[in-house]
C-alpha cells in the first residue's frame, strides 16, 4: 500500500512539476481572492488583520476544489484511471497517493497564502508552531475529503459545479478549526485555546483517512 | 374556430407517417402497484396525520393558554420542535441508515436507496420548515431573524449537505451507478454530521436547551402544553411518514418510467400507426382557445 502510494504520489507530483498548473493557475487565483478580499473589508488594516485567519482558510478551500479538480481530470483522459485500475495498484495506495499529492501542493500554495496574508493584511504571528501545525492538519483533512469526492465524482459530466456544492460543506469543519486556532495563534494566547480545535482536526483527518482507505475501491467502481 | 376541430383526410403528406417500425412485439413490463394493504396503510396514515394536524393546530391555537414571558409566541413550540426532530433525527437518520444498508453488501437492494432518497427528500422539506420556523420565532424573542448560533448554523449546514445529496441524485446514471454513489455522499455527510456539531458548537451558542429530550427526560413544561407539544410530535412524524411512503412509491414508479419510457413511446407510435390505418383519418389537437361544449357537437 504505502509502496503504491508513493508511486501514485510521485506519479502525480511529476506531472505537476511538467505542466506547473497548480503553480502558475491555482496559486494565482489564491492571490487573485487575497486581493479581492481586501476589496471587500475595505482598506482598514486592522478589519483584514481581524478577517485575515478566515479569508486565509476560505482561499485555501476555494484553491482546494481548484487542486483536486487538476487531480481528477489528470486521470479522466486516454483511460487513464482505467490503467490504474488494470495496473494492478491497491485501491488504498492509490487514494493516499492522490491525497498525498494534493496535500504537497495545498501545502505550497498555503505557504504562498500565509506569505499573502501577512504582507498584505497586516498579519501579526505570535505563535508560528500553531499556525504550521494547523496548517498541516487542515491540508491533510482537505486531501483526504477532496480526493474522495474527486473519485466520487470523476465520472459525471456536471464534475466542475457538483465538487464545489459537495465538498464545501464538508469542509466547513476545518475552516472553523483552522481559523480558530489561527486567531488563537495571533492573539498569542496559551496554546490551550487551540488544542481542542487542534483535536477536532485530527479527529476529521482520521475519520475521513479511514474512509478513503477503507473504501476508495467500491467508490472507484462507482465512477 | 372550426377549421381546427374538423377532421382532415390522410393525404400524401399525413401518410408519412405510418411508422418504418416493424410491428415487433414489445412487452412493456405494468408500473409497479402496492397492493392493496399497502394503499390501506397509506391512506389511514394519511388521515391520521391529517387528524393529529389539526388537532394540534386547535390545541396549540386555543386551547393552551399563552405563556407568562413569551405571550402568544410560544405557540411555535408546537411546531418548530417537532419539525426539528423530524427533520434532523428522523428523515436524515433513516437516509443514513438506509445508504448505509444499501452498501452493505448482504442488504444490498434498490428499496434502501429509494427510501434514502425519498427520506432526504422529505427531510429537506422538514429542515427548511425548522429553519423557517425559527426565525419566525427567533425575530420577536432574540430581535434577529437569523443568528449565528451553533444550532441554527449546523441545521443549515446539514440543509446544505444534503441539498447536495439530492443534486447528485438528479445527475442521470444507472440505478445501481446512482444508488451507490449517492449511498456514499450520505454517508461521508452522515460521518461528518458529528463533527460539525461538536465545531459548531464551540463557535458559537446561545440556542435554548431541549425543552422535552434532555439529559433526564422529564420535561420542563407542564399541562395541556405539554400534551399539545407531544402531540406535535406525534401529528408531524405521521406526516413524514405519509409524505415518505407517497414519495416512495413516486420514486418506484419514476425508475420503472426511467426504463421503460423508450418502450412506451415506441408502443404509443405504434398504436397511431394502427389508428391512421384502421379508420383513414385522424383527428386534428384541438386549438389552445378551447371552444364550449356545444360548438364541438355542432362540428361533429
Amino acid at each position: 500500500m504505502w509502496r503504491d502510494a508513493a508511486l501514485v504520489a510521485g506519479k502525480d507530483l511529476r506531472i505537476e512539476g511538467r505542466s506547473r498548473v497548480a503553480l502558475s493557475q491555482v496559486a494565482p487565483f489564491g492571490i487573485v481572492a487575497l486581493v479581492l478580499f481586501a476589496f471587500a473589508l475595505g482598506p482598514d488594516r486592522q478589519t483584514m488583520a481581524k478577517g485575515a485567519p478566515g479569508l486565509f482558510w476560505v482561499a485555501v478551500l476555494f484553491c482546494t476544489v481548484l487542486a483536486i479538480q487538476r487531480s481528477v481530470s489528470v486521470e479522466s483522459s486516454d483511460g487513464a484511471s482505467d490503467g490504474l485500475r488494470l495496473s494492478g495498484i491497491d485501491p488504498a495506495g492509490l487514494y493516499l497517493g492522490k491525497a498525498v499529492a494534493v496535500a504537497a501542493q495545498l501545502v505550497v500554495l498555503e505557504a504562498l497564502l500565509g506569505v499573502g496574508v501577512v504582507l498584505l493584511y497586516g498579519a501579526h504571528i505570535e505563535v508560528p508552531w500553531m499556525i504550521v501545525v494547523s496548517c498541516v492538519l487542515g491540508t491533510i483533512g482537505l486531501a483526504a475529503t477532496g480526493t474522495l469526492y474527486g473519485a466520487l465524482s470523476s465520472g459525471l459530466r456536471v464534475r466542475e459545479t457538483l465538487l464545489p456544492f459537495l465538498l464545501l460543506p464538508i469542509a466547513a469543519p476545518v475552516l472553523l478549526a483552522g481559523t480558530r486556532i489561527w486567531q488563537a495563534a495571533m492573539a498569542g494566547g496559551t496554546p490551550s485555546d487551540g488544542t481542542q480545535w487542534l483535536r477536532l482536526l485530527v479527529v476529521f483527518d482520521a475519520v475521513y483517512l479511514a474512509i478513503g482507505v477503507v473504501l476508495f475501491g467500491p467508490i472507484q467502481e462507482t465512477a | 374556430m372550426t377549421d381546427e376541430l374538423t377532421t382532415i383526410p390522410v393525404d400524401g403528406s399525413a401518410t408519412a407517417h405510418p411508422l418504418p417500425l416493424a410491428a415487433t412485439n414489445i412487452r412493456v413490463s405494468p408500473p409497479p402497484t402496492p397492493s392493496a394493504t399497502a394503499r390501506r396503510t397509506e391512506r389511514t396514515i394519511g388521515l391520521l396525520a391529517l387528524v393529529g394536524t389539526a388537532a394540534t393546530v386547535w390545541l396549540g391555537l386555543w386551547v393552551t393558554p399563552p405563556d407568562k414571558v413569551q405571550g402568544d409566541l410560544v405557540r411555535l413550540v408546537y411546531i418548530h420542535p417537532g419539525v426539528a426532530w423530524v427533520a434532523l433525527y428522523l428523515a436524515f437518520g433513516l437516509a443514513a441508515v438506509s445508504s448505509l444498508l444499501y452498501l452493505w453488501p448482504r442488504t444490498r437492494a434498490l428499496f434502501w436507496d429509494r427510501l434514502a432518497a425519498a427520506a432526504v427528500e422529505v427531510g429537506v422539506v422538514f429542515n427548511i420548515c425548522t429553519l423557517v420556523s425559527g426565525s419566525i420565532w427567533g425575530k420577536p424573542t432574540w430581535g434577529v431573524w437569523w443568528a449565528w448560533d451553533a444550532r441554527l448554523t449546523s441545521t443549515a449546514v446539514l440543509l446544505v449537505l444534503f441539498l447536495g445529496y439530492l443534486a447528485l441524485r438528479r445527475v442521470p446514471a444507472e440505478p445501481e451507478v446512482r444508488a451507490r454513489r449517492s449511498a456514499f455522499v450520505a454517508l461521508f455527510a452522515a460521518v461528518d454530521i458529528p463533527i460539525i456539531h461538536f465545531s459548531v458548537d464551540w463557535w458559537n451558542t446561545l440556542h435554548q436547551g431541549a425543552t422535552v429530550l434532555n439529559a433526564n427526560l422529564s420535561p420542563t413544561i407542564h399541562g395541556s402544553m405539554a400534551w399539545t407539544l407531544l402531540l406535535g410530535f406525534v401529528a408531524l412524524t405521521l406526516v413524514f411518514v405519509w409524505m415518505l411512503l407517497v414519495r416512495y412509491r413516486i420514486g418506484a414508479l419514476e425508475d420503472w418510467l426511467a426504463a421503460n419510457e423508450l418502450d412506451l413511446a415506441l408502443v404509443e407510435r405504434q398504436a397511431e400507426g394502427v389508428g391512421v390505418g384502421a379508420s383513414g383519418v385522424v383527428a386534428a389537437p384541438p386549438g389552445p382557445s378551447d371552444d364550449s361544449p356545444t360548438d364541438r357537437v355542432g362540428v361533429a
